[in-house]
């Protein structure tokens, strides 16, 4: 017959992650102050870290604390570098749990969503050393020194030149759409140290610090009035060559890398946070018929089919986890998910819109938490732009995940 | 649990996956629809399919099954959806079983070991309105003496004419549109006061409109308790639901299988067609849809499997989502094959009619969504 019975193994691994998991639960129920576990309402509410770090409230520097002294800040990175040390199964309960108490993330940056994970593969050990701990303790803020003027969905024909100068490089050019680059302490950053060849090669992956001489960064106003990216300038920063990350002139393997993790961060975006269920809201501002249904038929059909994609995506990005643990995934398949994930977000926000009606259209005033609403709905614009836009990640599946000719 | 298939339901897949894709390929549908067979599937391949296990998958082990569940039934389906293998897994293996372990002792012992042994066929008759529509049952089921006097008419009866016997909704109480007063009979198809119509589907698949005019039924017959199968028709519904979900899945990936290998063989312009980007990037999105609707079936079933509260709600999402990539795969498939994919000849235009008739099989997109909605009380 087909039944195999379970192996005693398989029941003492589960009642370990039982045990973990009941644990966990315990600790943050006496831990998470009953403040960190309501949706957040504005930026401000996200804990960046860095050298400036500000907290906005004490419940947030409590918090923070007490997860990055379990290394929770970082749970799946090893202990010796500040990390929880969980694996992935522990990792994956952690999360749920804090799901389940709407716990907000302690803290928030690209050292630890972007940057640690190539640190982790490409560093050497005092790179390692030197940048991990400081990422999972909040004690440096990174920003991300990709895109150019000319160079952005083709990337790689990235101009910013990297000159030798004896055991440094000097560093100059122009990088634009650089996420909070004038509040970041750090920046991992792509140049160019051989232009002889094909564009893919001679880019070296380079990190340093901001406040080094010749850095400068001007804040771009968006559409939605708030300014997250920068453009950024180097005029001359030296750097010592030791701050390569990985090999020279293979940075493009180094960058792929971390746009992976780049683009499965984006693609979860929308799950983040997501607070009141989108069904409230639109009751909250349009009310309800006699038997509780929304009061805007059709409004109700986009909401339900919306949530339908949602929460398959959801299922989809814990696939996708479980196909990495298991060694079957496909490396570009974080680049269908991006384009998936950002489509989404998109249209949640379109819907939130709609939802609000002529309340959402406030721009500048206290009761909409200065126009927070519409703001947010034109951030989610760029999600299907930045770190590859839609039509680059549906090109990258095309070829490489479904060998199409010529894509 | 790991959302993906552990080692045994893999294995259980590739055996599938063998006999269907070796005896039952798409041709053998065709055969079966060009002579109109009476049957409308091959009773060997169905005797082969319960030696090999599959008929009793999910029928409990004190019954002579192999006591799986709902994902294992999943995994076979998705097979099926591959060949379109006509067979009265759906029917019987999976919403017949589902139904009957809810039955007496009796009634167990009476049928679940015949059905995991291939000799009983089952047919679930719900529908009686052109959309799916469980609780607006109104099949009268008036206390007669010691049983109950059926009257009314179901439609959309899956393998309903090769049943031998059938798992009727009726309601028992109440009216049309409420949950409490609906009861469950099981009826032999050869009673008096029944006549059975099968009816010839776009799909070439089994299906049968059925009326009861005054037929009578013992109390012995009741499946669970009188007025109150609303819970366990939602229970059997779902298990199925999840099943044609991932049939579709199934459906999808070979036709987005078939249309991919054709873009990289048909040429025009002097290019493959392939080449072209406007193609490319609509074969990476239905991909995309794919993969994620795979992820949303699994976990549905994971769900059920594990009695877990979200079951419902994550069924709703998992067949809603397949109805929709479905719909959109058959699409594109059609339309990527250009001419091709409009003759007969072609294979293609099969899974096009397929999907439109599992979109409607227990509940169409729009009708889960709506569920979706009502769970989350907006």
């Amino acid at each position: 017959m087909l039944g195999i019975p379970r192996t005693k193994r398989m029941e003492t691994l589960m009642s370990d992650l039982d045990q973990f998991r009941s644990e966990t639960r315990a600790w943050l129920e006496a831990n998470c102050p009953p403040e960190m576990r309501k949706p957040m309402s504005s930026d401000e509410d996200t804990f960046w870290g860095g050298r400036n770090a500000k907290y906005s409230s004490e419940p947030q520097r409590l918090w923070f604390e007490r997860m990055r002294d379990k290394g929770w800040t970082v749970p799946h990175w090893p202990k010796e570098y500040g990390g929880g040390g969980l694996d992935g199964e522990q990792t994956k309960i952690l999360r749920q749990e804090m799901a389940a108490i709407s716990a907000r993330l302690p803290l928030v940056s690209f050292g630890i969503s972007m940057l640690g994970p190539a640190l982790l593969k490409y560093g050497t050990d005092a790179q390692k050393q030197e940048h991990l701990p400081k990422i999972a303790a909040g004690l440096i803020r990174w920003c991300q020194g990709y895109s150019e003027p000319n160079a952005g969905s083709d990337l790689a024909s990235l101009q910013t030149r990297a000159e030798s100068d004896g055991d440094d490089y000097l560093i100059t050019g122009q990088k634009i759409w650089t996420s909070y680059a004038n509040y970041a302490d750090w920046i991992f950053c792509l140049v160019r140290t051989d232009a002889s060849g094909k564009k893919h090669d001679g880019i070296s992956f380079i990190l340093f610090d901001m406040t080094s001489k010749g850095v400068s960064t001007k804040p771009i106003l968006l559409i939605s009035g708030k300014s997250p990216f920068c453009e950024t300038f180097f005029d001359n920063v030296r750097v010592p060559k030791s701050h390569v990350l990985g090999t020279v002139n293979r940075g493009w393997d180094v960058a792929k890398y971390l746009l992976q993790h780049e683009r499965a961060m984006i693609s979860g975006m929308g799950e983040r946070g997501a607070g009141r269920p989108l069904g409230q809201i639109a009751v909250d501002s349009i009310g309800a018929d006699a038997q509780g249904r929304l009061d805007d038929a059709m409004l109700r059909g986009q909401i339900a089919s919306f949530e339908v994609d949602e929460a398959a995506l959801a299922c989809a990005a814990e696939r996708a986890v479980d196909l990495a643990k298991a060694g079957q995934a496909h490396p570009a398949f974080s680049s269908a998910m991006k384009y998936y994930g950002t489509e989404l977000n998109k249209r949640r926000h379109e819907i939130l819109m709609s939802s609000g009606g002529i309340d959402a259209l406030e721009w500048e005033s206290q009761r909409s938490h200065e126009g927070a609403r519409p703001r947010a709905w034109l951030r989610t614009k760029a999600n299907s732009i930045e770190g590859g836009t839609s039509e680059v990640m549906l090109g990258i599946v095309a070829k490489r995940i479904l060998d199409l000719p010529g894509a | 649990m790991p959302l993906l298939l552990n080692e045994e339901q893999t294995m259980l897949r590739d055996s599938a996956r063998g006999f269907i894709g070796d005896k039952a390929p798409v041709s053998h549908f065709r055969q079966l629809r060009d002579a109109k067979d009476a049957t409308g599937f091959s009773r060997d391949y169905w005797r082969t399919f319960s030696e090999m296990g599959f008929a009793g998958l999910l029928v409990p082990e004190a019954f002579g099954g192999s006591g799986l569940g709902a994902v294992e039934a999943g995994v076979v389906m998705e097979e099926i959806g591959h060949t379109l293998m006509p067979s009265p897994f759906l029917s019987t293996a999976v919403l017949g079983v589902s139904a009957l372990k809810h039955g007496s002792d009796a009634q167990k012992a009476d049928y679940l070991p015949k059905i995991a042994d291939g000799a009983l066929l089952t047919a679930l008759a719900i529908d009686e309105g052109a959309k799916h529509r469980p609780l607006q049952t109104a099949m009268k089921a008036a206390r007669s003496g010691n049983g109950f006097k059926l009257n009314g008419a179901k439609a959309f009866v899956v393998d309903g004419h090769t049943a031998d016997l059938l798992i009727v909704a009726g309601r028992s109480a109440g009216a049309p549109g409420e949950r409490d007063g609906l009861t469950l009979f099981l009826v032999d198809p050869k009673a008096k006061g029944i006549s059975v119509e099968r009816t010839a589907m776009v799909d070439s698949h089994n299906a049968a409109r059925i009326t009861f005019d005054d037929v009578e039924v013992t109390a012995d017959s009741v499946l669970g308790d009188v007025d109150q199968g609303g819970a366990l028709l939602d229970s059997v519904l779902n298990i199925g639901r999840g099943a044609v979900a991932a049939e579709m899945v199934g459906l999808s990936d070979e036709v987005f299988g078939r249309t991919v290998s054709y873009l990289k063989e048909r040429k025009q312009f002097g290019k493959l067609i392939g080449e072209f980007q406007a193609l490319q990037h609509r074969a990476a999105h239905l991909y995309t849809e794919i993969e994620v609707t795979r992820a949303a079936v699994l976990k549905a079933l994971q769900l059920i499997d594990d009695g877990a509260p979200t079951a419902p709600a994550a069924i709703a999402v998992a067949k809603a989502k397949a109805g929709t990539t479905a719909t959109l795969a058959v699409q594109e498939g059609v339309q990527m094959h250009g001419g091709m994919g409009m003759t007969d000849q072609f294979d293609i235009g099969f899974f096009m009619k397929r999907a439109r008739v599992c979109q409607e099989l227990l509940g169409d997109s729009n009708y889960h969504a709506d569920q979706l909605a009502r769970l989350k009380n907006y």
